[in-house]
């Protein structure tokens, strides 16, 4: 082991320069100096090597040793990950906390804990063949089947199950199976940096559904797709993150904290827990990991945390699970690469990036995808991936923002005007767009109703009319607008108010599932026919404008529930009806 | 006691506030060197080390060191600060010597580094207790809770320094049960004027907190690099008595932008690829290291709230300083140069004004239950005026209906009596009275953010009060 010893000589920042030997790699874990704090090499020249440190630098000295362990940063993934809160490097914030409300340097554990004792049933059995990712056998976590698999880099010679362990409790270190030759135990490690494989990559044909009817109408996102959130500071990213968070038909949220607030996080974890999945009724965080690496804790965590999300969301994808991973924000993410490239005195590219920050950033946003994971029995599991970017003076023309619109398939674009205006969530329809309606036309068709499509173009359609009535307003005053122009007019500002605003707080507005989106939009259209029907017949706008309170009416049906708000509708609209013929 | 000293006399470059010594023997990252030449004695501490080349930002003036009259000694220690309770009531210059001509500061506790260590979020308790600042635009629309941080974005010449002093007078929890924590203020000033220095101690000695508080004060005078150390210094001394001796903290930060602009000089020296406007491009993780020490935590008594001041130069909202402080703390105050130049004060602009912890703090059991909902309704309602405002300089007043009219009369009464309050406290009965006056001034369907039985019960009591 005395070969592999380094001594420092230099530091700056986070980065830390020891001599080392001939067969160091690129991307090996180092243990720095006394207190053994983790590294990992960045760049090799000859006998130097780079070496950015997860954790705070002050105080190591100049000739402190380094150990090179030959090994690739990796997570061992078991059950036991889900509910847990980590570190940008994969340590519970649960077990460092309890020593020390501080984080504390140079304690190395693993994510799961391994004295937890897990009841296994096997699937398979003694002569069995198997080949990489086979399921052998499964443990429950929280509520779902957490399949042990077999790992995804097995290459024995004999591929025939030789042992396999009965029925009954393990600790994740425990041999579980034998493989011929090869032991197999609860638990896999793999390199955080290197994509799982897959078996195939399928076309994505199902939405991933959030509850915000503003999304989920106009801007869907499919299962398997990337979206990106690029706002301001104060636009409502990480409200909309987290809502998405909450209501998402996701399996499994993977939320990382990157670079946020410390209080944001602690949000979380103080909401979470006592909220329940709308779908399976099991406590939120029982479907969540979190991973919190707060804009205090040390910048090169940051850059891996979203490489730790990644590699546990493709593990429980490979099971056969929806997993939505969600990164607030992708901005800090590249802040920190440049920062470490920056001390790395590499030439830099645009704003100061790294040149390979847009391929860096691909190598991320196309680890998403809708797969059948390698193994028997075929399964099928995706990765959506949800950014938000922090665009500098909320300038959409920077580098991040740019490469993240190229590389995603929807555009929720955050707009301050909104928010200052208190209109949630933020999203202006004018600028955002989805490419994934194509696809998903089809479901919605299928699965909710064939109105869907016409419906969402109707409504679509008034709010461009709406607003370039608007504009023409601006120039040349109300005078010149016809009467069916007044009412597109109003009603684009009902639309506003009414659909494309979603009242958090409210329990029955706060999520919106398909079918009530869907009567939502039909009480629109039904609203828009009857008006219609009564200035055709020659009455003014402005008769119908001072009779309706149209606005106080909407929201009072919007504050009920899906069954009592159908019922009410039809005798809203009835009674609208009668109402308008005694104008007539 | 060390019996020997390690001195360097191999000083080979000084430029700026930058020393560069060579052949040091392990050199460690962070610690602080005493320097000594022909003009006396300063501190500095070592920034980047290369081999045995160390570089040292030097806190005093580099003017008149040599390289062959200056030694360089190593202090083998990170920079720490004294610490203990007779802290309190005591006025400190920028790297933390008493100046009040009180003598030396006594009955030292402890030692601390001043850099800090990061809160693990795990342990966080989010913020969640009312802090009553006494002004309408805060209380009600940005409401401040404890161990929150919260900045006042300002321009120059507009009132920060009086608002800042402002709520350092009236602030207070309004539940002053007996398990309540003891409050305090710890103040930093980073470059400064004399003039603003005087106008702050005279406010602080106005209202007692001069005796109860911790003052540092780093003016414009002194040396630019001292401001790297001052708000480190002023935040050890507040977590001190925040997680130790459990109060409820206060710190104001004053001014920011000079902060960064001492950060800049040292990154110039360090020739450092330079960021937006020659900013470092490490200068977000390092203010988070600044703002991100505000919170509560739990099993812990005493909080941490923040109210940093950060002059936006040009009034520009982003401009890296302001930009990149309202990515880290939660939510921000900003002064408008439109209302000030009306004569309102404090000139809050609410529309850009933020707080995101303000759900934490309000509703039932700590405010009113109605609280979120006029304070959204209020927004709609001014967002809709500077709308309509517009409007009218194009088209003019005839072309707008009754109802439109009636949010221009809104508009009006809430910039002349919600928000210019002037320099009086307002209790939160108050605030509530003035924001219900403003807003029945609207007809009542266009409330509509309003619950409609809340609206019949205000409109009848003051029916009959009337």
């Amino acid at each position: 082991m005395q070969d592999n010893r380094g001594y420092i000589k230099g530091i700056s920042g986070s980065v830390v320069t020891s001599t080392c030997f001939a067969n160091t790699s690129i991307y090996e874990v180092v243990y720095v100096g006394s207190e053994r704090l983790l590294g990992e090499v960045v760049r090799v020249r000859r006998d130097v090597a780079d070496i950015q440190v997860y954790e705070d630098t002050t105080g190591l000295q100049i000739g402190d040793h380094t150990i090179f362990t030959g090994e690739l940063l990796s997570m061992k993934l078991a059950p036991g990950l889900l509910g847990q809160v980590l570190d940008g490097i994969g340590r519970p914030l649960e077990r460092l906390g309890k020593k020390s409300p501080y984080i504390s340097r140079g304690t190395h554990i693993d994510a799961v804990d391994d004295s937890e004792k897990w009841y296994f049933i096997p699937r398979l059995q003694r002569g069995d063949d198997v080949g990489p990712g086979d399921i052998l056998g499964e443990v429950e976590e929280k509520g779902i089947k957490h399949f042990i698999m077999a790992p995804l880099d097995f290459r024995g010679k004999d591929n025939t199950i030789s042992w396999m362990a009965p029925k009954g409790e393990y600790v994740v270190d425990d041999v579980i199976c034998k493989i011929g030759e090869t032991t197999v135990k609860m638990f896999q490690r793999w390199n955080i940096r290197t994509p799982r494989k897959v078996g195939r990559k399928l076309d994505l044909d199902k939405p991933l559904l959030t509850g915000t009817r503003i999304l989920d109408v106009f801007f869907p996102l499919a299962l398997g797709g990337t979206a990106v959130i690029p706002g301001g500071f104060g636009t409502g990213k990480t409200v909309t993150q987290q809502s998405i968070a909450r209501w998402a038909n996701a399996d499994i949220v993977i939320y990382i904290g990157c670079g946020e607030r410390g209080n944001e996080m602690t949000e979380v974890l103080e909401e979470f827990p006592s909220l329940t999945d709308v779908r399976r009724g099991i406590p939120l965080m029982d479907r969540m990991i979190l991973i919190a690496n707060t804009s205090n804790m040390p910048v090169a965590a940051r850059e891996a945390s979203i490489y730790l999300g990644m590699t546990i969301a493709e593990y429980y994808r490979d099971m056969g699970y929806n997993v939505a991973i969600i990164a607030d924000s992708i901005s800090r993410w590249a802040e920190a690469l440049r920062e470490i490239s920056g001390r790395l005195e590499e030439m830099p590219g645009e704003e100061g990036y790294p040149a390979y920050l847009a391929s860096r950033l691909a190598r991320y946003y196309e680890r998403a995808g809708n797969v059948v994971p390698l193994g028997s029995p075929q399964r099928n599991g995706s990765i959506s991936v949800i950014n938000a970017i922090s665009p500098p003076g909320g300038d959409f023309s920077e580098p991040v923002t740019q490469s993240g619109l190229r590389l995603s398939g929807c555009f929720w674009a955050l707009d301050k005007g909104l928010a200052t205006k208190r209109h949630f969530p933020s999203i202006n329809w004018a600028q955002s767009y989805s490419l994934y309606h194509e696809n998903l036309d089809r479901y919605f068709t299928r699965e909710i109703s064939e109105d869907w499509v016409p419906l969402r173009e109707f409504v679509f359609n008034i709010l461009h009319d709406g607003k370039s009535l608007q504009e023409m307003v601006q120039i040349v005053g109300r005078d010149g607008l016809t009467e069916e122009e007044k009412w597109i007019l109003k009603l684009s500002e009902l639309i506003n108010i009414f659909y494309l605003q979603q009242n958090a707080f409210d329990p029955n507005d706060a999520y919106c599932d398909s079918g009530r989106q869907l009567v939502m939009l039909n009480t629109l259209k039904l609203l828009d026919e009857q008006i219609r029907g009564a200035l055709n017949s020659g009455v003014l706008f402005e008769q119908i404008d001072s009779q309706f309170a149209f606005v106080a009416d909407l929201m009072k049906l919007r504050s009920q529930n899906t069954e009592d708000y159908e019922n009410s509708l039809t005798s809203y609209i009835k009674k609208l009806k009668e109402e308008l013929s005694d104008l007539i | 006691m060390k019996l020997l000293k390690e001195g360097y006399k191999t000083v080979e470059k000084i430029a700026g506030p930058l020393l560069f010594v060579s052949k040091v023997a392990r050199g460690g990252i962070g610690e602080i060197v005493k320097i000594e030449s022909n003009f006396g004695e300063d501190y500095g501490q070592i920034l980047q080390i290369v081999d045995d080349l160390c570089v040292i930002q030097v806190f005093g003036e580099t003017m008149g060191l040599a390289p062959n009259n200056t030694v360089v000694w190593l202090e083998r220690d990170v920079v720490k600060i004294p610490l203990g309770i007779a802290l309190q009531g005591r006025i400190l210059n920028g790297r933390a010597m008493p100046i009040d001509g009180e003598g030396p500061i006594s009955c030292i506790e402890k030692w601390a580094p001043i850099q800090g260590n990061a809160i693990n979020p795990w342990r966080r308790k989010s913020p969640h207790e009312f802090i009553e600042t006494g002004i309408s635009t805060i209380d009600l629309m940005n409401t401040l809770v404890k161990g929150q941080k919260l900045p006042i974005f300002t321009g120059s010449g507009l009132p920060a320094d009086k608002l800042a002093a402002q709520i350092v007078k009236y602030a207070r929890t309004p539940a002053t049960s007996a398990d309540s924590s003891p409050f305090m203020v710890v103040f930093a000033a980073l470059g400064i004027t004399q003039r603003e220095a005087s106008y702050f101690r005279e406010a602080f000695r106005e209202s007692g907190a001069i005796y109860r508080g911790v003052f540092f004060f780093n003016l414009a005078g002194d040396p630019s690099i001292e401001r790297i150390l001052t708000p480190r210094m002023a935040l050890t001394v507040a977590e001190y008595f925040a997680f130790e001796k459990g109060y409820d903290v206060l710190v104001v930060l004053t001014d920011m932008l000079h902060y960064c602009e001492a950060l800049r000089e040292i990154s110039s020296a360090r020739e450092e690829i330079p960021g937006r406007r020659g900013f470092p491009s490490y200068m977000y993780s390092d203010l988070a290291s600044i703002y991100e020490r505000a919170g509560c935590i739990s099993g812990i008594k005493g909080s941490i709230t923040q109210i940093p001041i950060v002059t936006m130069p040009d009034d520009d909202l982003t401009h890296p300083v302001p930009d990149l402080t309202g990515y880290i703390t939660e939510g921000q105050i900003v002064m408008d140069r439109e209302l000030h130049g009306k004569g309102i004060y404090p000139p809050i602009d609410v529309l850009s004004s933020l707080s995101r912890l303000m759900n934490k703090g309000i509703g039932e059991g700590s405010t009113v239950p109605e609280h979120r909902a006029l304070s959204d309704q209020l927004y709609a309602a001014y967002g809709r005026f500077k709308d309509l405002v517009r409007l009218k300089t194009i088209i003019g007043e005839e072309g707008l209906t009754p109802t439109e009219m009636s949010y221009l009369s809104f508009g009006e009464k809430f910039e002349s009596e919600f928000v210019n309050q002037g320099e009086r406290r307002r209790s939160l009965d108050e605030t509530l009275e003035h924001a219900w006056n403003c807003l029945l001034t609207l007809p009542k369907d266009e409330l509509h953010r309003l619950p409609v039985n809340l609206i019949d019960e205000v409109m009848l009591k003051r029916g009959t009060k009337a």
